[in-house]
C-alpha cells in the first residue's frame, strides 16, 4: 500500500509511516501503523508465521529474531524500529533447499522439539550465540538456553544439541 | 517399529516455521475478537453501555451475555457427580461475575488493535461483592457466599472408604497428622488458547479451528449450545497445537462465542488469546489443603491412612475429574488395610481448576509420601526400607486397593513391579553411598537431603477411542484419528504402530488427527489415555486393513491371501516375487472401480477399517523417583544435586519419545515444587498475571535427570501400553519437599506447603531454629 492510499474508512486513522528494511536477505518497502509491534509485522504483513508470540511481554523468547544479528524480543520491539535494519527470522535457516542447519538437525536428532512453538526463538537464540563463539560445556549451553522457555521438553535434547553442534565434548551431560 | 526411537515426522515443519498452528491459519480478512473481563473477583453488573465502543471505526458489533440471549444455556461440568452442588456456568454471564478475568462482553473488529480500543470504551456499572480466594476463606464460619443461592460454598463432599479406618487409627500403636497445602499453578502452554471460525453460506457448515485436546468434545458442546445437528459443525484441532498440558481439554465461553459470531456475522472470526488473558481466565489446578492421618506399628507397617483434603474448586465447577482423582491416588504403591480419603470441594472466586499435566494426583501423592517419610523418620528408620516394608508385591496383580477410581471402577491396579522400580532407581542413584556422603557433608555443615517419592497413576481412561484406516487412491495408507496432538508426535507414534499391525513399511503410512469431519466419533488427548487406548484401536483397525487388502490381492495374483506378504509398497506371493501387485493397483479394483463394470469375483470393495477400542477400567502406570538436593541455610536455595526417575508405562512404542514425554513432566514438576505459585489477594486480586510473577523452569533450573524404566505391560490392552505423559510430574514436589525436609533434618525444620519458594525454607528454618519446632505436627498414641 502507497502512503497516499486513502486508507479504509472503517480503519483507525493512526500515524502510518514508511518501513524500509530486509528481512531474511529480501527488501521490503512497506506501509505500517506506528504502534505495529516487529512480531505482528512479521507474522501479519510479511506471512512470515515461523515467529511465535508466547507471552507478549518479552519473557517467554518464542518470538526471538534476529536484528543486525542480535538476538531481539520481537513482541517488544516495533516495526518501525527495523527501519533500514536487516531482519533474521527462523524461515532464514534452512537452504533454499531444503537442508537444515546442523543445528536444526541436531535438534530433530536430539527429539528438542515437542510441540514447537517455542522452537523458532531457540533456534534463533541459540544461532546467535553459536555466531559468537563454541558452546562446550552443559552449564554455558544451559545458559544460552535459559533466555528462553519450553513446556514440553524438559531441555535434555536441546543442551544436548547445542553441544553437539557447538564444538563441545561429544556426550553431553 | 514398536519399540524404536524413530524420529519424528513431525519434526522439519516445527525447525523450519513452516508448521501452522491456529493463528497461523490463513483466513483472509478475518476479524478478529477480544473480550471485556471482570475486574472483580464478584460482582453484580448493574449496567454496561457498548455504544462508544460499536461507534468506533473499525468495529463490527460488541455484544454482552444479554445480547446473546441464544447462548444462554450454561456450559455442563465436564465430570459430575450426583451431589454436586452445580451452578451455571455461562459463555458470557449477563447478570453477575465470579472471578476476575471472567468474560462479560466481545468486541469484533478488523484487527485486535481496534478490538482492544473498542474495550476500553465499554462502561460498566459493577455492584462488588465481598470474595473469598482460598478454600480456608471459603469454609470459614460466615464466609462471603460465592453463589449466592447455595447454603455454603462447598461444591461437592465425598468420603471414600476401605476396611475400619476410624477403629484402625484408634488402635495403631503410632499415630501422626500433618497439614499439607499445595498451591494453584497452570499448564502454560506457549501456544495460549485460540478459536477461529468461518461459515459457508452456502452448505450451512460452521467451520471451527480450535486449539482444543479435544475436538468431537468442542463440537458436542457446539452442537447442544447453538442447538444443532453435529453435522453442521466441523471442529478442527490444527494439526500444531503448541502445548496442551490439560487446561486446553476444557470447554471455555469464548469457544462458543466466537463461531456463534462467525455464524452471526457470515465472516471468518478469530480470537487469539494473549497472556494476559492465560494467566486471568485459563483453567488452573492443584490448590489443595491435606490433613493427613497415618497409623502404623512398631516395624513401620502402615496400618491406615485418613486424609481429608479441601479442593479448590474455583468459581464454578468445569468438571470434578480432579479431586477425584486425588480421592483414589492417596494408597499409592502401598498395601493399606484401612484408608479414608475425604473431599471438600470448595467453590472460590477465582479461575475455575480442571486437569494440569498430573492432575490431582501430585497432591495425593504429597500427602502420601510425606507422612511416609514422617513414619520413617519417627521409627528411626531409612526412608527406603519404610517403603519396602509396605509396596504392594509384584505377585500381588491385579491389586484391589479398596477404592473407587474415577472412571468408576474399583481402583485395581493392573500390572506393575512396585520393588523393582523402587530397587533399580536406588542403584542408579547410588542411595547407600548417597547416605554416607551426606553423613560426611553435614558434618561439614553442608545441608544435603535425599527424598523419594512413588505413584501410581490411573491412565488410558475410557470410554473409547478410535482409529480408522483407508487406502488412498495413490496406494498409502491414511490413518485418521479423532484425538488431537500437541507436540506428542502421534503422526510418528501412530505410523509405527501401524506398521506393525499391517506388516507394512511405514514409509507408506500417512496419519491424521483431530478433525470431527474426518472420523466421527472421539474423545480427545487427556489422561495420558491415548496410546492405550488409540493405539489398540490403530492395531486392531490395521490387522484388519491387511486382512481386507491381502484378500483383494489374492483375488488379483490368483493366491491365497495367507501366502501373500507387503514387500515396499507391493502384495507379493511370499516365494515368488514375480506375483506381485501394487498398492496403487489395489486402490484402482477395490476402491477406484470402474464406472458400471463389475468387479472381479471375490473382490469386497471399500477398503477401509475402523476400530474403537474400549478400555474394561484404567490401566495404571507408576514410578520412583529419588531427589538428592543441597539446601542453602541462609538463601533458601534448592541445589538439585542428583535426581532419578523410574518409570514404567507398560510396552513402549516409541522409547526417544517416551523419554520426551518423562522429562517435559519432570520440568513441569520442578514448576511445582519450587517455583510455580498463582497468587491471589484476599479480594480475589489475581498477584502473579505475567512472567515476571509467576517463574516457569527455564534450563538452568531443571537439572540433569537420568532416567531407569521397568516394563509391565498392561493386560487390559493388546499392546500393553499405558500413559506416559504425567509421570515425570507426578511424584516431583513430593520427592523434592522431603529432600529439602531431609536436608533440614539436624534443625527439625518442617516442609508443609509447596512450591518451595526460597522464602519458605528460610521461614520453615527461622521457626525450627527459635524453638516454634515442628509446629504443624501432631504426635498421637505414644504409649
Amino acid at each position: 500500500m502507497l502512503p497516499d492510499t486513502p486508507r479504509p474508512e472503517s480503519l483507525q486513522p493512526g500515524e502510518v509511516l514508511w518501513l524500509t528494511t530486509t528481512v531474511n536477505g529480501t527488501r521490503y518497502e512497506e506501509v505500517v501503523d506506528s504502534r505495529l509491534t516487529l512480531a505482528d509485522f512479521l507474522r501479519g504483513q510479511l506471512r512470515l508465521t515461523g515467529t511465535h508470540l508466547g507471552c507478549e511481554h518479552g519473557v517467554c523468547g518464542a518470538c526471538t529474531v534476529l536484528v543486525d544479528g542480535d538476538a531481539v524480543r520481537s513482541c517488544l520491539m516495533l516495526a518501525v524500529q527495523v527501519d533500514g535494519r536487516s531482519v533474521e527470522t527462523v524461515e532464514s535457516l534452512a537452504e533454499p533447499d531444503g537442508e537444515l542447519t546442523p543445528l536444526q538437525e541436531a535438534f530433530s536428532r536430539c527429539h528438542a522439539v515437542q510441540c514447537g512453538f517455542c522452537t523458532s526463538g531457540f533456534l534463533m537464540s541459540a544461532t546467535a550465540a553459536l555466531r559468537e563463539g563454541p558452546v562446550t560445556t552443559p552449564g554455558q549451553a544451559r545458559e544460552v538456553l535459559s533466555g528462553n522457555i519450553c513446556r514440553c521438553t524438559g531441555y535434555a535434547g536441546m543442551v544436548q544439541a547445542l553441544l553437539e553442534v557447538g564444538e563441545g565434548a561429544p556426550g553431553g551431560e | 517399529m514398536i519399540g524404536s526411537p524413530v524420529l519424528r515426522r513431525e519434526d522439519r515443519r516445527l525447525l523450519t516455521g513452516s508448521a501452522v498452528y491456529l493463528d497461523d491459519i490463513e483466513l483472509p480478512g478475518a476479524y478478529e475478537a477480544a473480550f471485556l473481563r471482570s475486574p472483580h473477583a464478584s460482582a453484580r453488573i448493574l449496567s454496561m453501555d457498548t455504544s462508544a465502543a460499536a461507534a468506533l471505526p473499525g468495529v463490527l458489533g460488541v455484544w454482552s451475555g444479554h445480547d446473546l440471549a441464544q447462548l444462554a444455556k450454561p456450559i455442563p461440568p465436564k465430570v459430575t457427580h450426583p451431589e454436586l452442588q452445580d451452578v451455571p456456568r455461562y459463555s458470557l454471564p449477563p447478570e453477575s461475575v465470579h472471578f476476575v478475568g471472567e468474560p462479560i462482553a466481545v468486541v469484533v473488529a478488523v484487527s485486535r488493535y481496534v478490538a482492544e480500543d473498542a474495550l476500553d470504551l465499554i462502561e460498566v456499572d459493577y455492584e462488588v461483592r465481598p470474595a473469598v480466594s482460598s478454600t480456608a476463606a471459603a469454609l470459614a464460619p460466615d464466609a462471603p457466599l460465592v453463589h449466592e443461592h447455595l447454603e455454603s460454598n462447598v461444591a461437592v463432599h465425598i468420603t471414600q472408604r476401605a476396611g475400619h479406618p476410624d477403629q484402625a487409627l484408634a488402635e495403631a500403636p503410632h499415630r501422626l497428622s500433618e497439614t499439607f497445602t499445595v498451591h494453584r499453578g497452570g499448564g502454560h502452554s506457549m501456544e495460549t488458547r485460540g478459536v477461529a471460525a468461518r461459515y459457508d453460506v452456502g452448505t450451512g457448515q460452521l467451520t471451527v479451528w480450535d486449539t482444543t485436546q479435544s475436538p468431537h468434545y468442542v463440537r458436542n458442546m457446539l452442537a447442544f449450545l447453538y442447538e444443532l445437528s453435529e453435522d453442521e459443525i466441523r471442529v478442527i484441532a490444527p494439526a500444531d497445537v503448541g502445548g496442551g498440558f490439560g487446561p486446553k481439554a476444557q470447554f471455555y465461553g469464548e469457544e462458543a462465542v466466537i463461531p456463534f459470531l462467525a455464524r452471526l456475522l457470515q465472516h471468518p472470526v478469530k480470537w487469539i488469546e494473549d497472556r494476559r488473558e492465560n494467566f486471568l481466565a485459563t483453567m488452573m489446578e492443584r490448590g489443595q489443603t491435606h490433613r493427613v492421618e497415618i497409623g502404623f506399628d512398631d516395624d513401620g507397617h502402615i496400618l491406615a491412612v485418613k486424609d481429608v483434603f479441601e479442593h479448590d474448586q474455583g468459581a464454578y465447577c468445569a468438571g470434578l475429574q480432579v479431586p477425584t482423582i486425588t480421592l483414589s491416588t492417596l494408597p499409592g504403591q502401598y498395601k493399606i488395610p484401612n484408608i479414608h480419603s475425604e473431599l471438600y470441594a470448595c467453590y472460590t472466586n477465582m479461575v475455575p481448576t480442571s486437569s494440569v499435566r498430573g492432575a490431582g494426583r501430585p497432591q495425593a501423592v504429597v500427602a502420601m509420601e510425606r507422612m511416609v517419610d514422617r513414619m520413617a523418620e519417627h521409627l528411626g528408620l531409612d526412608p527406603a526400607e519404610a517403603r519396602r516394608r509396605n509396596l504392594v508385591q509384584a505377585d500381588e496383580f491385579p491389586y484391589r486397593a479398596g477404592l473407587t477410581f474415577r472412571d468408576g471402577s474399583p481402583l485395581t491396579y493392573d500390572s506393575g513391579n512396585f520393588p523393582e522400580l523402587l530397587a533399580r532407581v536406588l542403584e542408579r542413584v547410588g542411595y547407600d553411598e548417597q547416605r554416607e556422603q551426606q553423613k560426611e557433608l553435614r558434618a561439614r555443615g553442608v545441608l544435603r537431603g535425599i527424598g523419594l517419592a512413588g505413584y501410581v497413576e490411573g491412565c488410558g481412561l475410557g470410554p473409547y477411542e478410535g482409529s480408522r484406516f483407508r487406502l488412498k487412491n495413490d496406494g498409502t495408507i491414511l490413518v485418521t484419528l479423532a484425538a488431537a496432538p500437541q507436540g506428542q508426535g502421534y503422526e510418528t507414534v501412530y505410523a509405527q504402530i501401524a506398521s506393525d499391525a499391517m506388516g507394512l513399511d511405514m514409509e507408506h503410512i500417512w496419519v491424521r488427527t483431530g478433525d470431527t469431519s474426518t472420523i466421527p466419533f472421539g474423545q480427545g488427548t487427556f489422561a495420558s489415555r491415548n496410546t492405550a487406548t488409540a493405539g489398540p484401536a490403530t492395531l486392531q483397525a490395521g490387522q484388519l486393513m491387511r486382512e481386507r487388502i491381502l484378500s483383494v490381492a489374492g483375488v488379483l495374483l490368483k493366491a491365497d491371501p495367507s501366502d501373500l506378504t507387503f514387500v515396499g509398497n507391493r502384495v507379493q506371493v511370499k516365494d515368488d516375487p514375480d506375483r506381485s501387485v501394487t498398492l496403487k493397483d489395489v486402490a484402482q479394483v477395490a476402491n477406484v472401480g470402474r464406472h458400471g463394470i463389475t468387479l472381479p469375483p471375490g473382490v469386497v470393495p471399500g477398503l477401509e477399517t475402523t476400530s474403537y477400542f474400549a478400555p474394561e477400567r484404567a490401566a495404571y502406570a507408576s514410578g520412583t523417583h529419588v531427589a538428592v538436593v543441597d539446601v542453602d541455610p541462609e538463601t533458601g536455595a534448592v541445589d538439585i544435586v542428583a535426581y532419578v526417575i523410574g518409570h514404567d508405562c507398560g510396552t513402549v512404542v516409541n522409547p526417544l519419545l517416551v523419554d520426551g514425554q518423562v522429562l517435559g513432566g519432570f520440568a513441569h514438576g520442578i514448576g511445582n515444587a519450587l517455583l510455580e505459585q498463582s497468587f491471589y489477594d484476599s479480594s480475589g486480586q489475581p498477584q502473579s498475571t505475567s512472567y515476571l510473577d509467576y517463574s516457569l523452569p527455564s534450563a538452568v533450573e531443571v537439572p540433569p535427570v537420568e532416567l531407569v524404566h521397568v516394563h509391565s505391560p498392561s493386560p487390559l490392552n493388546p499392546l500393553g501400553a499405558k500413559g506416559a505423559g504425567e509421570g515425570g510430574t507426578i511424584p516431583a514436589p513430593a520427592a523434592i519437599a522431603n529432600a529439602v525436609e531431609d536436608a533440614l533434618r539436624p534443625f527439625g525444620a518442617r516442609i508443609t506447603e509447596l512450591p518451595l519458594s526460597p522464602a519458605k525454607i528460610v521461614a520453615a528454618l527461622s521457626a525450627a531454629r527459635s524453638g516454634a519446632g515442628p509446629s504443624d505436627t501432631t504426635i498421637h498414641g505414644e504409649v
